[in-house]
Order: structure tokens, then sequence, then C-alpha cells
């Protein structure tokens, strides 16, 4: 997405540059052969038009950038009447013309006495090339990385073919002149690709020996060629490949674990995002909220109801959705408290079965009001894409989001939890409640406001779910049992508990998924997870003192 | 209550009693009188009761774990589930050549999914009695192992909830793989007869209608041997005061485990008998939904009662059927608010209330 961006805007930029200024004084001066060439064109069959443009990328002639780039578009035609060539852009009147000659505009007529130059595939991919070669005097480094990837496609048909000698003598100069360390390296990896279809073996060895660390496909695919007896004779050169291989392979293996990393860590952040508000309600207060996963629907609802809102602005009404997520879920976790919750206190499985109620309840006002089919939340465009890190590893934005959301949520629900006056009402209450009350705590008033500050935060996971999968009745099903491993895993009433439980969960099953399968994965982890609370029945990290007992 | 306590105290006998008249009178109504007698009682509503039945008997094991020991099991129907299963692997293979493959030694499952052989653990349910011991041995062992560990290490309360919630939701997402060779997604069904009885003749339903009130009727006499027994009265101080028992020398872990075992024997029974009655067994049973569902019913009826359990059950489910038939989006509503008020202002259940308002009048 970006690159596109950026290669429009560079591709504008060269027309700017080139086309009014520079054929303002040559307009009159165009060289015989360009204009034969171009005449040409018109006629001209397939593989005689691919000629034509590979001597039009060799003259670098003015005006020929925007000429192939018109080709590519296919806005090039000839005019019957004449048979003269024109770059054309349909406006309401017909075509503006304008001539390649001059570079100048050639007035607007009909459509009708027009012919379009035909192009095919093969043709398409020459052009594409002759472009690239274009690009390489770019002032942007991304557009020049574009041209020189473009050109390394050149070599797949081989080191002899017509256009791989041109793109070969190009890419060498450009090597010298070159001062992005980036693109500088994407060159040199083209060339030695290039040498590896070299005849001298001596020659190939050191274009694998500049390989070495190359983590490009192409690159691996071609070194595994030559580390076969069929795809290359000589021995020392196969032996130095397969070396090469293995040692490539090493590093794509070390990157693919850090990409399973990253997987885990998303994963990781929505359990986190999904368990923190259980933690509150479960480890605070001691309350099983059954309901928590419905909380989640009514927050991706909010983020469903709030891009019908404002249909216009997808990222704006995400942004939105997290404080609205955070009250309507908050306001229904406070009404949930006030008339049930509150006089279940101190029976936990009482407790349990009766949030369970509210959330069969919740679920079906949900298919009630919203249907039973999944709705669909648009993402902003600013979480579409990935950020390439190297050519084996590269990190979508979305999963990056999500994590730094969640890491974000956590911090704020520590910062309210130590530092605010709620927070400390909040601690006491936990920690024993009728002290608290002794003191003056309004213990029925910070327990509703607790559970209403779980409940908010399970909307807010909920926006967060929103962008991860469609939203529907049962999406706060799918992840109660994750969330409520999460914090037995973790340790009741221990928010870091849940921040590592939900983080080591969220690893753990990525690590399994490719040898178990996902199905299989989680059942396993799921095993595990009984077993390890036999081991520490009360999680990672336990409560201790007065607080434990009860 | 004192030793003397009866094993038929008069809710027993009353219970034994109806489920006598049940036992006597049904199968007469169904198959004595023609059809298109007013009283005749067609086998769709055999089936539906010997059905409620057997929901009864899994509602009897659950309230002797949670209205007797306090152990909150959110996965019950995992037993249930494997009852099933085992009594449907021995279904499986009695329809031997008939199924649409027409394979004698493979269901057509395994045919579709290219087996080529049966999986060692296939091996033997073609013998009736080895599936009828499976139907208690399997949920019997994995109550066991699962209980072993977890009262040991003293897992308690919401604590263990969940974790038997985690049990049966692993239990679901495993059966819901092909490659588990229980025919995954769709488990088993087409079933064709049980001992040499078709399983669609009206007779065979009659019978496995009895036999269902049979499971219950012994079901319930057994349970209420256990809770009289001295065992029975640990088992409550336990659920009263765990530390306290066992300070007084009992072996806390010994008992839990022993009632939940016998539990779990019990709930696989049920589902050895509803497995035959409807027809299909498949993953959905396993859903952590359906043994929440289990709890409301003891809930609704009264736990701690054993009859509570059984009126439960039979109330919950009567609802159930009627209203999913006449508004069925109501049902969910209807049960959500039952969670909800039952927990709040019923907290004896529906027998509780009625116990209360016979003392209230004398």
């Amino acid at each position: 997405m970006r690159a596109l961006y950026l290669m429009l805007v560079a591709v504008g930029y060269t027309m700017g540059l080139v086309s009014p200024a520079a054929a303002a004084d040559e307009s009159t001066v165009a060289s015989a052969p360009y204009v034969t060439a171009v005449a040409e064109l018109r006629e001209a069959s397939y593989s005689r038009k691919a000629e034509i443009v590979r001597n039009l990328a060799e003259l670098r002639h003015p005006g020929t950038r925007e000429l192939l780039a018109a080709l590519l578009e296919g806005n090039v035609y000839s005019r019957t009447s004449d048979g003269k060539v024109f770059i054309v852009a349909p406006v309401p009147a017909g075509y503006a013309l304008t001539d390649p000659l001059s570079g100048k505009g050639a007035g607007t007529e009909p459509e009708t006495g027009f012919e379009k130059v035909g192009i095919n595939n093969a043709l398409r991919r020459v052009i594409r090339g002759a472009l690239a070669q274009f690009d390489l005097s770019s002032p942007d480094k991304g557009v020049r990385l574009a041209a020189v990837k473009e050109m390394l496609r050149s070599f797949e048909d081989g080191a002899n073919a017509p256009a791989a000698g041109i793109a070969m003598s190009l890419l060498d100069t450009q090597l010298k002149k070159e001062r992005d360390a980036a693109v500088k390296h994407e060159i040199e990896t083209g060339l030695a690709l290039a040498s590896l279809g070299d005849g001298s073996p001596a020659r190939r060895l050191a274009a694998i020996d500049a390989l070495g660390s190359s983590l490009n496909p192409e690159v691996y695919n071609r070194l595994v060629t030559l580390s076969d007896p069929s795809g290359e004779s000589d021995v020392n050169v196969r032996l130095a490949a397969a070396r090469a291989v293995r040692h490539i392979e090493a590093w794509r293996n070390f990157y693919g674990v850090m990409e399973m990393l990253f997987f885990g860590l998303s994963l990781g952040s929505v359990l986190v995002l999904a368990a923190t508000g259980l933690a509150i309600t479960f480890g605070v207060m001691g309350v099983i909220n059954m309901a928590h996963g419905e909380l989640m629907m009514i927050g991706a609802y909010t983020a469903y109801v709030m891009q019908q809102l404002l249909p216009s602005a997808v990222g704006t009404s995400i942004v939105l959705a997290v404080p609205g997520a955070f009250l309507v879920a908050g306001l229904v976790g406070v009404l949930m408290e006030r008339f049930i919750v509150r006089y279940l206190y101190g029976r936990p499985l009482e407790t349990l079965l009766a949030t369970f109620g509210v959330s069969l309840i919740l679920q079906q006002l949900a298919r009630d009001i919203f249907s039973a089919n999944n709705r669909p939340v648009e993402s902003p465009s600013w979480m579409a894409g990935s950020l390439q890190i190297n050519d084996a590893l590269s990190i979508t934005y979305s999963r990056l989001v999500i994590v730094l959301f969640a890491l974000a949520v956590f911090a704020l629900l520590q910062l309210i939890l130590r530092r605010t006056r709620l927070g400390l009402e909040v601690r006491a209450v936990a920690q024993n409640r009728a002290m608290a009350k002794a003191m003056g705590v309004r213990t029925g008033w910070v327990d509703a406001l607790t559970f209403g500050l779980g409940a908010g935060i399970a909307g807010i996971a909920g926006v967060a779910l929103s962008q991860l999968t469609n939203v529907g009745p049962n999406l706060g099903q799918s992840y109660i049992v994750d969330s409520f491993m999460v914090v037995v895993f973790g340790g009741v009433g221990n928010l870091w508990g849940t921040l590592i439980g939900g983080v080591s969960l969220g690893v753990a099953n990525k690590i399994l998924e490719p040898y178990a399968g996902a199905v299989l994965g989680k059942v396993l982890l799921l095993v595990c997870l009984i077993l390890f609370i036999q081991r520490r029945p009360r999680g990672l990290f336990p409560q201790k003192g007065r607080a434990a007992e009860g | 209550m004192s030793s003397q306590e009866r094993l038929l105290d008069r809710p027993a006998l009353v219970m034994l009693g109806l489920l006598a008249a049940l036992g006597i009178c049904v199968p007469l109504l169904a198959l004595a009188l023609p059809a298109t007698s007013a009283l005749h009682v067609s086998t769709y509503t055999v089936t539906l009761l010997g059905k409620y039945l057997t929901y009864a008997l899994l509602a009897l094991a659950v309230d002797l774990v949670w209205g007797y020991c306090g152990i909150l099991s959110l996965g019950h129907c995992a037993f249930f589930a494997l009852g099933g299963y085992a009594i449907g692997m021995h279904l499986m293979r009695e329809i031997g050549a008939r199924g649409v493959y027409g394979n004698p030694l493979l269901p057509d499952f395994m045919v579709f999914l290219n087996w080529k052989s049966l999986p060692w653990y296939w091996y033997g349910f073609e013998r009736f009695w080895l599936a009828a011991l499976m139907v208690f041995a399997v949920p019997a062992l994995l109550a066991f192992v699962f209980g072993w560990l977890a009262f040991r290490s003293r897992v308690t309360g919401v604590y263990l909830s969940i974790i038997t919630q985690a049990l049966t939701y692993a239990l679901m997402l495993a059966f819901f793989r092909n490659d588990m060779g229980f025919g995954g997604n769709n488990g088993f069904t087409d079933f064709k007869d049980l001992l040499g009885f078709d399983l669609q003749a009206a007779a065979t339903r009659v019978g496995l209608f009895v036999a269902s009130v049979a499971a219950l009727a012994g079901g319930y006499v057994l349970c209420r041997y256990v809770v009289i027994s001295r065992a029975g009265r640990v088992i409550e101080a336990i659920r009263d005061a765990e530390s306290r028992a066992r300070f007084l020398g009992y072996r806390v872990e010994s008992y839990k485990l022993w009632v939940f075992v016998f539990s779990a024997a019990l709930a696989g029974l049920a589902g050895a008998l509803y497995v035959p009655q409807v027809g299909i067994i498949n993953p959905g049973e396993f859903a952590p939904l359906n043994s929440i569902e289990a709890v409301i019913w003891v809930a609704v009826g009264g736990r701690g009662t054993l009859y509570g359990a059984v009126v439960g059950a039979l109330l919950v489910n009567y609802a159930k059927t009627f209203l999913t038939g006449a508004l069925p989006e109501a049902w969910l509503y209807v049960l959500g608010a039952l969670f909800v008020l039952v927990t709040i202002f019923l907290p004896r259940g529906i027998v509780g209330l009625v116990a209360k308002r016979r003392q209230g009048s004398t």
C-alpha cells in the first residue's frame, strides 16, 4: 500500500520534472531513431514491439518513460486518419491527446478515430523491465528499490536473455553511484544472482559466497537448484551451494521462530485483554462472572454500531468505539452488580450460575437485535499492511496495534489501581472488606464500580476482537474458557500474573500449533493447564496472607 | 439426623411408587391400546419421556456431587457423553455390513475417511457385555484420574468448577477431530439394532423406556444408600466444613474421589441409555453449556435432596421441549432467567419452596 503510494508520488514527480521543462526545448529536436521507433509501434507485431520497447529504453529519449507507462496502461492509441501515435487520457468529450514526440498536448478529439496500440503479457513484462531502468535513477529510494526488484525478475529467463544483459550493465553502473544501503544490497544480490548462471565456476563460487546470507526466496531457490547434480556440474560449486543453503535455512528457521513468537505474543495480548477484566472481578472481588464473554460481545457490537453511525470515517469510529464500549459494557456491568451479583456475595458457585444466566439472556438479546448472522467490522487503513523487516520476517500492523493496545490498556489499569482514590479503595476492599468498611469506605459503591471497571475492560477487549474476527452473538463464548484459563494460570488477584499468564499461554499455543494442529494443540494446552493446576492450585502468582483464605 | 434414617424415606417411597406406575402404565398405554385410542401413548412420547428420565439420572449424579459434597462439576456431561460414546461404538459395530458402504468390519465413517483397519480401542466393542462395562468404566476411569489429581492438590470451589469445564471443553475439541476415530463432527448415528432388537420398533423403544425407569429407580436407591451411609455423612461434613472434616482425621480426598467416581459412572449409564433412544451421539454433547444446564436442573429442583434433582430435570426439560416448540426465541431468555431467579430467590429450589410452605402451614 505504502510502496504503491510512494511509487505514484515518484512517478508524478518524475513526470513533472521531465516532461514540461525538458520537452519544451527538445520538442523540435526529437531524434530520428526515436521518431521512427514511435511511429513503428502502430503496426508492429508483439515480438517486434518488444524490440522497439528495448530500443526506446536504450535511447533514453526524454518522454520515453511517459510513453512506456502509458503503453503499459493501455493508453497509447494511433489515429486512423494519419497513423500518428498519441498518448491519450479519456475525458468526457473524447480523448485528450498528448504527442509523445514533443510531450505537448494535441487537443481533444472524439474516440471514434482512434485505434489502441495493443500489448500482451510478454510485452507487459518487457515494458515493466524497461520502466524499471528509468526508475533506477529516481531520487526516491523506494522507487529505486522497486525498480531493482523488477529488474531482478528479468534474470528469471537466464542471464543470456536480451533484457538481462542491459539490466546487468545498468545495475552495475547504478551500484557505483548508489548511496542507500538497502538499494545497494538489493543490487548486489541481483548481480550475484545473475552471476550464478555465469559460465565460469570461479565466478559462480564467488557469487554463492556473496549470496550466503541473503534471505531472498529467489536466491534460496536458485541455490537449491545449484546444490543438486542436475542443476550444477562443478562439484565445488555444488558443495558451496549446499553449505549456503544450510546457512540460509538456519536463518530462515530463526526468523520463523521469531514470527511464531510474535504471533504468540499477539494472541497472548488478545487473551490478556480478554482476561484482564475477568481478573478484576474474579481476582479482586472473588466473583466468577460467566457473562464476561458477553460483555466482550457488547463491546464488539458497540464498535459495529459506531461504524454504522460513522460509515465514512472507519478510523475515527474505531477510536471512538473504545470509550464507547467501555461505557456501554461498564454500564451493563454496574447494572448486573446492583441487581444480581450483590445478593450473592460469598456464594461463588451461585454467582457463577446467575451470571451464566445473564450471559444466555445477553446472547439471545444480541441475536434478536442484530440477528444471528455475523457482522463485519471494517479495519481502519492504518491497521492494514505489514512492516517488512526482511525477506523472511514481516509483522502485520493489525497484530502490532493489538499488542500495543493491550499493553496500553494494561498500563492504564495498573495506573488506576495504583494511583487513584478508586484504586486504593478497590484494593482495600479486596484485602479486608470489614476493615475497609470500618474506615469509611462505601463498600457497596466500590463493588459496583469495580464490577463496572472489569466489565468496561471486557468491552474494550471486544472492540479489539472486532478487528480480528466477525462480530456475532457467540463471540464471547469462544474466549470465555481461554480467559478463565489465563486467570487461573496467572493466579487470582494479581494483574501481573494475568499479563504473564496470557502471553505465555498465547505463545505456548502458537508453539504447539505447528506440531499438533490447531485443535489438538489447544486440547494439549488445556490438559497441561489441568495438570498445572494440580501442581499449583492457586496459579503462578498465588495471593499470600489473609486475603488468600476464603 | 440420627443414624436411624431409613433407606426408603417418604420422598423415596413416593418417587419409587411414581416410577413404578410410570414403568407399568406407559408400556401398557403404548403397546396394548390401538393408535386410534385417545389414551394411546405414541412412540415419540415414549422416547421423549425416556430421554427425560436419562436426564433425570444425570441430574441425580450431579446432585450427589454438588448437593452432598459441594463439588460443582461443570463438566458432568463429559461423563454422560463418554457413556453414550461407549454404547454408540457397540451400536456402530452392530450395524455391520448393513451400512451405506457395506463394510462388515469398519463403520461407515471410517470407510469414508479411508481407514484401513479398526483402531485398537474399537476391539471387542462388538460384544455387548464389554460395551456395557465400558459405559461405566470409561467415565469412572476419567473421573478417577481427574479427581485423584484435583482433590489431592486440594483444588476446590470455583477453581474445580472451571477446570471441569476445561475438561469437557477439551474433550469436545478432541472428539471433533476426525483422527480420533469417533466419527468427528457427525459422531455416530444410523443405528440399527441393540441385542437383536430393532431400534426403530415401538416395542424396543418401550423396552428402553422401561430400562430408563429401572435405571433411575436403581440409581435413586443407590444414591440414597450412599447418602445415608456413614460415608455419606462424612461427605456432607466435607461439603459444610472441609478443613474441619480433615482435621477430625477423615481422608477428605478419598471420600471426594469415591463420590466423584460413582457419580461419573452414574452419568455414564445415563448417557448409555440416552443414545439408543435419541439415535445419535456427537461431540456437541460435550459442550460446556450442556453440563451447566444439568446443574440448573438440580438448582431448580432443589439440591441436596436427590428427588429435587429428578423433579428439576423433568420440569426444566418439559419446559424446554414446550418452549422450543412454541416460542423458539424465548427459550434462552427463560433459561437465563431461571438461572438468575433460582439462585437469588430459590436457593433450595422448588422442593425447598414446597417444604417451606408446608412448614408455614403447620
